[in-house]
């Protein structure tokens, strides 16, 4: 197992490289000059070229781009046109809020759709395996930005139950600990003997966390179900029905325990979906996270802040598959390369 | 008389008895009909403005789903708007398929380094999250569905590429084609004629799946502003500029959500059925 992680961490590294060098060529497709796009069509050819030059636009290719690995390989993503940041300082401030939505709607996604998977595959055919699965094929083909709406237009707007976006109320102001505001309003109740922020932070993430739930929970049932029909007809199964065990121990720590595998593999690349295209979510529900600056970087062609947000959340991907890979050889025990 | 015991005929046969697979087949079929008689069944010209008559509600006013912002026939729009839709979709695979075909079959064909090389580069592109790399390629290219189509299409390359490259290096090592091999055949015919056929049953399935991805991508894009311009009759454009009435007019964004959904949905049902009918062995 020593000698897979091994090979397993040393493949990461090229692909790494793959996707900065990728992220930096993607910048070529656009037909304008990055500069010359940035300070529009009026500006004085002057201003055009300081900036060129500023950014370095004006060396050739392979020197541009070697100084672009130098300076990422040190964190160092230039600076946000829009803002004059940091580029990394600017991700770093917005990557918790999706870090945190993303954790919540894992874990609705995960606790619904393995309790769906399981009922559904120990009844099979019944009418709750048939619903299941249409529901689950509803779930992936849906438009989540329609849902998001229309989850809007339903609880907050009619029944004026939830908000219809934010993170928190706008009177409110809470200094970050961690950055996520759940915790911290939890943090907040011990500190400050204050419910208001736990409960205001809790109110803002149901709605987008249950949109984004939508997709990875439809995926995770059906993988559930599919890998306990397939463990439910093996005969350790009978052997347990056979001892007398009560069926809900048998479904439970017989036969559940050992479909985890491929749930757990899914749970964790449906995470890594969520952490980087949560941009629709984000965008609909106000939610200040990743996807949603990285939204706006794109059409106020902040290049710099694309290049470097796309690579973030690119190699924050290519990570969080690692970490499943790497738990999979973990908890499984077959596994010894 | 004997029925023909074809192939083709027992597919069909199983295909029959698979009844979401015949009801996602009734939707796709229901769709393109539609989009080809669109002129025909809508009651009114998709982009034709009627300002006396903005956002009026659902069978009112001789407007069977209402009209949007400016008055425009929403029924008549989510008409045109399939044929929008299927279009982008079928555009898009195209692109997948062509690229992702020649590439698969080369690298699987050939293996060695090339094949070393585009696989690294495939999984490359597969370490970004795809509706990321859709969205800075069309913001690169410039808002268009042209472009939006070409960005789609792009990133579906890798997992076609990945799909017949697998079914190519199952089938290079048959007997079938080391016999046409010895018969002299060259690289080129044994590729096409003696490979490509054989990989046709997981190439059908995944086309079909990533037509409902593309048809939800592209719609995702419009919604963004990405892809669709004004005033294309486009169900995801038609959801974005209804999300400014959604506390007053609820039909404005309702309707062509639901046909997106339909629409996904039954090339989603449809996919399904026919992995089990025609690949047995890719069912989870």
């Amino acid at each position: 197992m020593g000698r897979y992680l091994a090979k397993r961490f040393f493949l990461v590294i090229p692909t790494i490289l793959g996707v900065v060098t990728l992220v930096f060529f993607l910048r070529f497709l656009s037909p304008g000059d990055p500069a010359r796009l940035m300070l529009g069509e009026r500006a004085t050819p002057d201003a055009v070229k300081v900036l060129r030059a500023e950014w370095g636009l004006d060396r050739p290719k392979a020197e541009q781009y070697m100084v672009y690995m130098g300076k990422v390989l040190r964190l160092d993503l230039g600076r946000s046109y829009k803002t004059g940041d940091p580029v990394i300082r600017e991700i770093l401030t917005r990557f918790p809020a999706t870090v945190e939505l993303s954790i919540i709607s894992i874990v609705i996604a995960s606790v619904l759709g393995i309790l769906a998977g399981v009922v559904a595959a120990t009844r099979r055919n019944s009418l709750a395996d048939f619903v299941a699965m249409v529901g689950s094929l509803v779930g992936v083909s849906i438009p989540i930005f329609w849902l998001g709406l229309i989850l809007i237009i339903v609880f907050a707007v009619n029944l004026n139950l939830f908000p219809t976006g934010g993170r928190l109320d706008g009177r409110m102001l809470m200094e970050p600990i961690t950055g996520f505001y759940t915790l911290d309003g939890f943090i907040y109740i011990f500190k400050e003997h204050d419910f208001s922020y736990f409960l205001s932070a809790l109110h803002h993430i149901i709605l987008p966390a249950v949109a984004l739930a939508t997709v990875p929970l439809a995926v995770i049932a059906r993988v559930t179900r599919s890998a306990m029909l397939e463990i439910m007809g093996q005969d350790y199964i009978r052997t347990a029905r056979a001892k007398g065990l009560p069926e809900r121990s048998v479904i439970w720590s017989h036969a559940f325990r050992n479909a985890l595998l491929p749930v757990i593999t899914i749970i964790g690349i449906e995470f890594g979906y969520n952490l980087a295209g949560a941009v629709l979510t984000e965008t609909i529900f106000a939610w200040p996270g990743i996807g949603n600056w990285l939204y706006t970087a794109v059409l106020s062609r902040d290049y710099l802040a694309v290049q470097g947000g796309v690579a973030f959340v690119s190699v924050a991907f290519i990570l969080i598959n690692l970490l499943v890979d790497v738990l999979y050889a973990y908890v499984n025990p077959r596994i010894r390369y | 008389m004997i029925k023909e015991e074809s192939l083709l005929y027992d597919q069909w046969v199983q295909f029959k008895k698979n009844r979401s697979a015949v009801f996602g087949l009734g939707i796709v079929v229901l769709f393109f009909l539609l989009a080809l008689f669109a002129s025909l069944l809508a009651p009114a010209d998709p982009i034709a403005q009627h300002l006396e008559a903005q956002l009026t509600q659902p069978m009112h006013g001789g407007f069977l789903l209402g009209t949007d912002d400016l008055g425009r026939d929403i029924l008549s729009r989510i008409l045109f708007g399939a044929r929008i839709s299927l279009l982008v979709g079928a555009i898009s695979v195209s692109i997948s398929i062509v690229i992702g075909g020649v590439v698969g079959l080369v690298s699987g064909y050939f293996g060695g380094v090339v094949d070393l090389l585009v696989m690294r580069l495939i999984d490359i592109m597969l370490a970004f999250p795809s509706i990321l790399l859709a969205i800075v390629i069309c913001a690169a290219l410039g808002p268009s569905l042209q472009n939006a189509m070409i960005a789609i299409g792009v990133i579906g390359v890798p997992s076609i590429a990945r799909i017949v490259r697998a079914s190519v290096l199952a089938e290079k090592e048959m007997d079938y084609v080391t016999a046409e091999r010895s018969l002299g055949a060259s690289n080129l015919r044994l590729i096409f004629s003696a490979i490509l056929p054989n990989c046709m049953a997981p190439l059908i399935v995944q086309a079909t799946l990533a037509y409902a991805g593309a048809i939800i991508s592209a719609a995702g894009l419009s919604f963004l502003g990405l892809g669709a311009q004004p005033p294309t009759p486009e169900w995801g454009f038609m959801v974005s500029s209804g999300k400014e009435y959604i506390s007053t007019a609820w039909w404005v964004i309702t309707f062509p959500g639901l046909a997106i959904l339909f629409a996904v949905l039954g090339f989603n049902l449809l996919g399904d059925g026919l992995r089990d009918v025609l690949d047995p062995r890719m069912k989870e």
